[in-house]
C-alpha cells in the first residue's frame, strides 16, 4: 500500500480518478470537501443569508450533497438555512422506497424535509403515465414533469436557490447526449453551473466538478445511508448510450470527464451561421449539394 | 495451497445480481496457482451471479462503474485483477450505476 500523497505518513486507501493522487481516508475527506467549497466560492453560488432548498431524492448524489453542503455550511459559516425538497413521481419500488431514505436524511442532516407528489401537482403518477404511453419517452415526461415540481417547491418554500446534486459524470453524459442527438438548445445550457428558469429561483449545481467515483467513496467511508436502485424506466433511456461511452473512455483516461465539461462550456452556438442548402445544378438541373463549383471543369 | 476462505460483498445496487444478499462468505478451493482477482471474478460468474453477467463483468475484468474495494482499499492500489487473494481477506463490489 503506497503512502498517501500528502505524505501525511498514513497509509493510502483510494487513487483519486481526478487527479490520479493517493491518499488516505482523512486526506480523501479534506480534498473532496474543499474542492466542493471551492468550486462554491468561486462560481460565487450563494449569497449569505439565504435559504437553499436541497433536491434529494435518498440517492447517492443529493446525500452527499445535503451531507457536504451541511459541513462547509458550518464550518465555512456560510450562513445559509439549508431544507430538503423531494419529489414523488409514484414510481412504485423505486421511489416509494427511497423517500423512506429521504425521511432518514431529515432526522440525520436535521433539516426539515417537503415532499411534493406528481399525483397532487398533476393528478398523475408516472406508473399511470407510463401505463397510458408505453415504455418509451418515459424519461421526457418524468424530466419536465419534475423540473416544474421542483420549481413550484421551490417557491413554495420561498428559497432562494435550488441546489441539485448532478456530478461531474452527469454533465459529461449531458454534453455527449445532447451532441449525439444535435440539440443545440439543451447544449448551450447544460453545462452552465448556475441556470436561471426564468422564474427567479435559480438552480446550482455544487457537485459539478465532482466524480462519480469520489462519491460513491466517500459516502462509502462516510457511512452515509443511500438508496441504490435504478429506476424501472431507465434502461430504455437514451442516456444510457452516453453513460456506457463515458464510462469506457474514463476506464481508458479519468481526466475525460473534466474535459467533456470544459468542451460543454466552451462550445458557442452561432446562431447566424449559413446552413448549407439544396440547389440545382447548372448544367443537368440535379438538386443537391453543391460542391465548390469554381474551379470545376465539367469535360 | 489450500482452501481460501474470504468474504464477498456487494452494495451500491450491485446485489440485485446476487439474490439481494449483500454478504456472501465464500470458499475458494485450493489450486497450484494463487487466485487473483481475475480468477475469482471468474468463480463469481460460475457460483454466484444470478442473472445478467453483462451488468457486472466486462472483458476480463468488472463492468466500467462498478467500483472494487479490498479490505476498505481502492483496488486501483493493489494491481486491480492481478491481485493474490489472502485468507479472510473482504471484496467489496460497489456499483455507481443509478440514480442520484
Amino acid at each position: 500500500m503506497p503512502p498517501c500523497s500528502t505524505k501525511c505518513g498514513k497509509n493510502a486507501i483510494l487513487k483519486r480518478p481526478k487527479t490520479g493522487d493517493v491518499l488516505c481516508k482523512e486526506c480523501f475527506f479534506e480534498a473532496f470537501e474543499n474542492e466542493i467549497h471551492f468550486t462554491i466560492t468561486r462560481a460565487k453560488l450563494f449569497k449569505p443569508n439565504s435559504k437553499v432548498a436541497i433536491a434529494a431524492s435518498g440517492g447517492k448524489d443529493s446525500t452527499v450533497l445535503a451531507y457536504v453542503l451541511k459541513l462547509l455550511n458550518q464550518k465555512y459559516d456560510y450562513k445559509l438555512d439549508l431544507t430538503l425538497l423531494s419529489i414523488d413521481e409514484g414510481i412504485t419500488g423505486y421511489r416509494d422506497d427511497s423517500l423512506e431514505t429521504v425521511k432518514q436524511n431529515r432526522d440525520d442532516y436535521e433539516m426539515p424535509l417537503k415532499i411534493m407528489s406528481y399525483k397532487d401537482l398533476y393528478g398523475w403518477t408516472m406508473d399511470e403515465i407510463v401505463a397510458e404511453i408505453g415504455r418509451k419517452n418515459n424519461c421526457t415526461f418524468c424530466g419536465v414533469f419534475r423540473r416544474q415540481a421542483l420549481d413550484r417547491g421551490a417557491v413554495l418554500l420561498k428559497v432562494d436557490y435550488l441546489a441539485t446534486g448532478h456530478n461531474a459524470d452527469d454533465i459529461a453524459e449531458t454534453v455527449l447526449m445532447n451532441i449525439l442527438r444535435g440539440d443545440l438548445a439543451r447544449l448551450s445550457r447544460c453545462s452552465a453551473i448556475i441556470t436561471d428558469s426564468g422564474d427567479g429561483i435559480p438552480r446550482v449545481k455544487p457537485l459539478k466538478y465532482t466524480y462519480e467515483k469520489e462519491i460513491v467513496m466517500y459516502a462509502y467511508f462516510r457511512k452515509l445511508v443511500y438508496f441504490s436502485t435504478e429506476c424501472v424506466f431507465a434502461p430504455n433511456a437514451y442516456r444510457g448510450h452516453a453513460r456506457v461511452l463515458l464510462k469506457d473512455l474514463e476506464k481508458i483516461d479519468p481526466s475525460v470527464i473534466m474535459n467533456i465539461i470544459q468542451s460543454g462550456e466552451s462550445l458557442k452556438i452561432n446562431e447566424s451561421a449559413n446552413m448549407p442548402t439544396l440547389r440545382k445544378c447548372n448544367r443537368c438541373g440535379f438538386e443537391q449539394r453543391i460542391a465548390q463549383a469554381r474551379d470545376w471543369q465539367v469535360k | 495451497m489450500s482452501n481460501i476462505h474470504i468474504t464477498v460483498e456487494f452494495g451500491g445496487g450491485a446485489e440485485l445480481l446476487f439474490d439481494n444478499k449483500k454478504a456472501h462468505p465464500v470458499t475458494l478451493p485450493a489450486k497450484e496457482k494463487h487466485w487473483i482477482i481475475k480468477d475469482l471474478l471468474t468463480w463469481i460468474k460460475d457460483n454466484l451471479l444470478k442473472e445478467r453477467p453483462e451488468l457486472f463483468l466486462q472483458d476480463e475484468s468488472v463492468r466500467p462503474g462498478i467500483l472494487v474495494l479490498i479490505n476498505d482499499t481502492d483496488w486501483e492500489l493493489m494491481d486491480t485483477v492481478n491481485y493474490v487473494i489472502q485468507e479472510n481477506d473482504r471484496i467489496l463490489f460497489i456499483s455507481t450505476l443509478h440514480g442520484g
